[in-house]
């Protein structure tokens, strides 16, 4: 519903995004602040139970309360009630058996949102608890009576290159990772209304407007034509918001009553609600040279994905094919598998498997720096992939690619923010009651490195449309704007081949074409180029029009080689409107049984380093500082990028010290604010940032995915710092206190 | 019918209590909106005290320093800070701004949390706490107030009036352990006030045992210059910890003797010149 | 069920307000179509919902609306003033934006201090306010800018 007008300048300039005035006048509108008159209220019935059989459900004591007009089950789902964003293994309701606490059972529907809360107490619904599958391992160990009809395994990946698995120094660790949250602000909210026709549209806060429409379809037994998704304004996603949660509910709801239905979730329900980062266990066996080449990585990478399989299947490639990190490797072998558990569902999540895999090897590695008694960064100098090199998991040849050790000089040559400025510098928070008379610092480094885009053999598209009157431009494009600023991007790049012209962006919508999804990193390079394209597309046909041999823009007005017009002039009360579709450069699905080829468009690389201290007593520690170099191919809007930089530093601060969803035989012990604890202003460090541009080749601005980079080695960096600092082995993030103390 | 009562003074508010004690006390609100938020609690009318002036305000009297039930924790950590050290520490390291602008000391005791960060350095101040109700004022000693997890000794028709610290001097230190800088529980918190000259010492410990907890044979042996080691075991072994999801027993019992170590060093250094 | 109401003012306009003993100031406000402050998480714990009552700043969520009759309500619309929606802005302070409301009304009453501002004051003061985007550094050095600034030209 919300359409920006554009107020941005061109690529490279520090443009203030069009949405912000809005944003800090109050007067942005999010899902949960749309209204329709009329509108009904829903809320969800829930599974306690980590696993368990639905014996039987009674709605009649709350169907008698004032105010409840329906409650909704397994038996309202039109067609067909299974769902997910690539398998179709989620049910909208539970229909037999719950698989993970927080599964819905039942949609209330009421004339208030406090009627339909209070509503959910009276809805009896008996369970039989069954046995809770809530470890890898005895995932593994139950594949012949699996939780799910199709098995306890979702995903099995093995990669392959070289055959010598032999060196001087071998080191074996094993690395844990949590179960990290989003902790998008905006909790999820969205609106279905019936439009008349037996069709349905829904005003609400995805990442992926036409794979929620798919899926939506199948449920509705419903053409597309008849389902359709506006975007509000979205509080944050961080890959939170891939995959359906209320939105198959609020359909059939609203379909159902024929009236407009609103949903809200409270933040405990939201944790349980969107799939999180995949906890994963990372076994690591690598070799190198007594001079420290590396000669091998074998590693066995094992994430939980929960009972659905949402994105875990290219999670678990992502967490496969960067377990051997950006390194020049002569043999490598991984194992990975991504199984179903009872435990809360996993999916897609900043980074998206490479953070676990980065925390895997970089720390493995630094364990063959201690053995080979080489400094850890000249470990890496020695072994960086260069140009030519195959990337040491798919063997993809690395071309025209940010040179590595320029990322590495760059990071360990740039100095942290006076240090000795820091804020609550002593751990121990405000007002530094702990008296930390013996801390111990420590400095640590780390590469990270992600492909953007899909990859492995997805074909990859992105649309979007131009049109031009009197009035100005309208972009058209179905990128979804969760505040990583995709919708300024796409205002500069039109600003450049338009400048001095008014531009407006519609909201995205399934109206618009598919731009694929707001996540990998991946709308910049691939909205920006249909954008681009759009707008050559459209001087093109100006030019023609006008029959001259070139147009150009200046000031808002049409410039010829003759004279100069403005847009009045030309169009008065005409439109010309053009559309274009990107495809990325294509990718193949790795070969089988060994998982090499060209399977990613790119890389994205970056660097951090990280300075701690630590109350050594307590386990308690403080980040001093971080200093990052990240390869961003072409800064479009230097001050966005930073942005992106900083945020993704902080979600990695998190992952080292706070964020896990934990849970006890399956169930969550803190999903809320108050026991997972995100950093504060309090918690976040100065932060030195070196944005390296070498623009990738294929991409037509050059631009490279900026967004995920910052949340891959921070992580690791901390927690490399933290193991200098103590001495503990920190086997596993996050880093609780009793972990690094003696 | 309005549920929703705002007395202006502390009589109209025990006379509004007892006529209707179905009311539930509010003042602050930042412990009990969150369970009705959550639809765990719930009120079918208030008692606001927002507007009794008698809950407010901080006066020396013949008793000690008295605190009316109403002074919200900002207002502690601002105006006590050189004259109550371990309180107004304790105050700073409460929830947020937000929290601290609203939320009172009267609420802090009615909730009786076992991680209340200001009921430690209360303990160590020798509080008395004034209760009122129709049958008039009690005062109950702040180690006998707090009965349990969450549970008060204050009845059902009585209000926290005010807290009087009996006994403020002596150095004093409060110290608070958690795994971010602000707005977090503490996994185990330590109060300590010594007056060496005059033989004082206070010790109460946080977040270690089903309430705050005073540590009397504790300290005897903070009494002791060169009695640091003693000092630590023994606070180390006259609290409860568990395991919970915020840490381990192991972890609280550790830390605590950690910062028993520190606070008997950092007194003792208080002393010297005195 | 909503069937009290208490008469304030917001934002400087007399407003009536339905509710009910269990509605939260921050939800009543919201219902009657005042959407300029948030709900991330209704337990006080994120700062989104930040409003300035009499006075005080403090979280709406936790404010029982009946609780307000006749108090003076501010938010980000009566509080944001130009130079720190200008320092917002270019010091890259807002992403998704949906912590801004609650962290403008914070800022605004941190500057209120009658003593210069140090980045560890702005953070402890700011420390009540999440943000998931940002990572805070930008929100930081436009306080310190605007505090500096309204310093210098008093």
């Amino acid at each position: 519903m919300t359409t920006a007008t554009a107020s941005a300048t061109g690529v490279g300039a520090h443009a203030v995004r069009p949405d912000v005035p809005t944003k800090l006048s109050g007067d942005f509108e999010y899902s949960n602040d749309v209204r329709i008159p009329g509108m009904l209220f829903g809320a969800t019935k829930r599974s306690p139970h980590a696993h368990a059989r639905l014996v039987s459900i009674d709605a009649s004591r709350a169907l008698a309360h004032p105010g409840v007009v329906r409650v909704l089950t397994a038996a309202d789902v039109p067609t067909s009630n299974l769902l997910g964003h690539i398998m179709s293994d989620q049910p909208v309701f539970v229909e037999e058996v719950a698989r993970c606490e927080g599964e819905a059972v039942a949609f209330v529907v009421a004339t208030s949102q406090e009627f339909a809360w209070a509503a959910l107490d009276l809805i009896e619904v008996h369970w039989q608890p069954l046995t809770a599958i809530t470890t890898i391992d005895d995932a593994l160990a139950t594949c012949d009576s699996p939780l799910h009809p199709l098995g306890n395994v979702i995903r099995e990946l093995h990669i392959e290159r070289g055959d010598d698995f032999t060196a001087d120094v071998v080191v074996e660790a094993t690395w844990e990772t949590g179960r990290q949250d989003q902790l998008f602000l905006a909790p999820e909210s969205a609106v279905a209304y019936p439009t008349g026709d037996g069709g349905v549209t829904l005003i609400l806060a995805t990442q992926d407007l036409h794979t929620d429409q798919h899926q939506l379809c199948t449920v509705l037994g419903l053409p597309p034509d008849r389902v359709h998704l506006i975007n509000s304004g979205i509080g944050g996603a961080f890959g939170g918001r891939e995959d359906i949660t209320l939105q198959a509910h609020l359909a059939i709801a609203a379909l159902v009553t024929n009236r407009p239905v609103k949903t809200t979730y409270r933040r405990g329900e939201s944790f349980l609600a969107h799939p999180k980062r995949h906890p994963a266990r990372l076994t690591y066996r690598v070799g190198a040279s007594s001079d420290g080449m590396l000669q091998f990585v074998e590693a066995i990478v094992e994430l939980d994905g929960g009972p659905y399989a949402s994105t875990s299947q290219p999670v678990l490639g992502s967490a496969c094919y960067f377990a051997a990190g950006p390194y020049r490797i002569p043999a490598v072998r991984v194992d990975g598998r991504v199984v179903r558990t009872n435990n809360p569902i996993s999916g897609a999540m900043r980074g998206f498997g490479a953070v676990q895999a980065c925390f895997g090897i970089e720390s493995t590695l630094d364990l063959l720096a201690d053995r080979l008694g080489v400094d850890p960064v000249e470990l890496r100098r020695r072994n960086v992939l260069r140009d030519g090199d195959p990337f040491p998991t798919s063997g993809q040849v690395v071309r025209d690619q940010t040179p590595l050790d320029v990322l590495i000089e760059t990071c360990v040559n740039l100095p942290y923010p006076d240090v000795d400025a820091h804020p609550l510098r002593e751990p121990g928070g405000t007002g530094s009651t702990l008296m930390s008379a013996r801390t111990q610092q420590g400095e640590g480094f780390a590469l990270g490195v992600k492909n953007h885009m899909y990859g492995e053999g997805v074909r990859e598209y992105s649309w979007a449309g131009l049109t031009l009157s009197r009035h100005g431009l309208t972009v058209s494009s179905s990128a979804s704007e969760c505040g990583q600023g995709i919708q300024t991007v796409l205002t500069q790049i039109v600003n450049d081949a338009f400048p001095g012209v008014a531009v407006t962006l519609a909201a995205p919508s399934t109206y618009m074409k598919y731009s694929g999804s707001s996540s990998a990193s991946r709308q910049s390079w691939m909205s920006g180029s249909a954008v681009l394209g759009a707008s050559r597309l459209l001087l093109a046909h100006l030019t023609e029009r006008l029959n001259v041999d070139s147009v150009a823009f200046e000031e808002g007005e049409i410039v010829d080689a003759a004279k100069r017009r403005s847009l009045n002039d030309v169009l008065g009360d005409d439109e010309i409107s053009v559309e274009y579709e990107y495809e990325a450069p294509p990718t193949s699905h790795g070969v089988e049984a060994f998982g090499t080829g060209d399977v990613h468009v790119s890389w994205m690389f970056v660097a951090h380093k990280a300075l701690v201290e630590v109350d050594v007593e307590l386990g308690l520690c403080t980040v001093l500082g971080i200093a990052t170099a990240q390869d961003v191919g072409r800064a479009i809007n230097p001050r966005e990028v930073r942005g992106q930089i900083l945020g993704g530093i902080a979600q990695g601060i998190g992952f080292a010290f706070n964020e896990s969803l934990e849970t006890r035989d399956g169930l969550s012990t803190n999903n809320s604010l108050t026991d997972y604890l995100v950093p504060t202003a309090a918690d976040m460090p100065p932060v030195a940032i070196a944005m390296l541009e070498f623009p990738d080749p294929r991409s037509p601005l050059g631009i490279k995915g900026a967004g995920e980079p910052s949340s891959l080695s921070s992580t690791a960096a901390i927690a490399a710092a933290v193991r200098r600092a103590t001495g503990q082995p920190v086997a596993r993030v996050p880093m609780r206190p009793w972990d690094l103390t003696p | 019918m309005s549920s929703c009562f705002s007395p202006t003074t502390l009589d109209q508010a025990i006379d509004l209590l007892a006529a209707m004690p179905h009311l539930r006390v509010v003042n602050g609100g930042t412990d009990v909106m969150v369970g009705v938020n959550a639809g765990s609690a719930k009120v079918d009318g208030w008692l606001n005290l927002r507007r009794v002036e008698d809950l407010r305000g901080i006066e020396h009297i013949d008793r000690g320093l008295r605190i009316g039930g109403g002074v919200t924790f900002a207002e502690i950590e601002q105006a006590l800070t050189h004259e109550v050290p371990a309180l107004a520490m304790a105050a700073r390291t409460v929830g947020s701004r937000q929290i601290r602008s609203v939320g009172t000391i009267g609420g802090n005791l009615a909730t009786a949390s076992p991680a209340g960060d200001a009921l430690p350095p209360l303990l160590v101040l020798d509080t008395e706490v004034d209760l009122v109700s129709p049958r008039g004022m009690r005062t109950v000693r702040l180690n006998e107030f707090l009965v349990g997890p969450k549970r008060s000794a204050c009845a059902p028709d009585e209000l926290v009036a005010a807290v009087v610290l009996t006994d403020c001097k002596g150095a004093q230190h409060f110290a608070k352990v958690g795994t971010r800088n602000a707005m977090v529980i503490s996994i185990c918190s330590l109060a300590a006030r010594l007056d060496a000259k005059r033989g004082h010492a206070r010790v109460a410990a946080g977040s270690v045992g089903p309430t705050a907890l005073v540590l009397d044979i504790a300290a005897g042996l903070l009494l002791q210059r060169d009695g640091a080691d003693d000092f630590a075991d023994t606070v180390a072994q006259s609290v409860s910890p568990i395991d919970d999801h915020r840490a381990t027993a192991d972890y609280r019992r550790a830390s605590v003797r950690v910062l028993a170590q520190r606070i008997h060093h950092h007194l003792w250094s208080e002393q010297v010149g005195r | 069920m909503n069937d009290q109401h208490v008469r304030l003012n917001v934002d400087g306009e007399t407003v009536t307000l339905a509710a009910s003993p269990s509605t939260s100031l921050l939800r009543a406000l919201r219902d009657a179509g005042h959407t300029a402050m948030q709900g991330a998480c209704e337990q006080g714990e994120c700062g989104s919902c930040t409003v300035v009552v009499d006075g005080r700043v403090q979280n709406s969520c936790l404010t029982p609306a009946l609780a307000c009759d006749s108090a003076e309500v501010q938010t980000v619309k009566s509080l944001l003033q130009a130079d720190l929606a200008e320092a917002f802005i270019r010091h890259g302070a807002v992403q998704c934006g949906f912590c801004t409301p609650g962290f403008v009304v914070a800022a605004e009453q941190a500057l209120d201090s009658p003593d210069p501002l140090s980045a560890d004051d702005v953070r402890e003061r700011l420390a009540g306010n999440v943000c998931r985007c940002t990572g805070y550094l930008g929100i930081v050095d436009a306080v310190l800018e605007v505090d500096r600034s309204r310093r210098a030209s008093a």
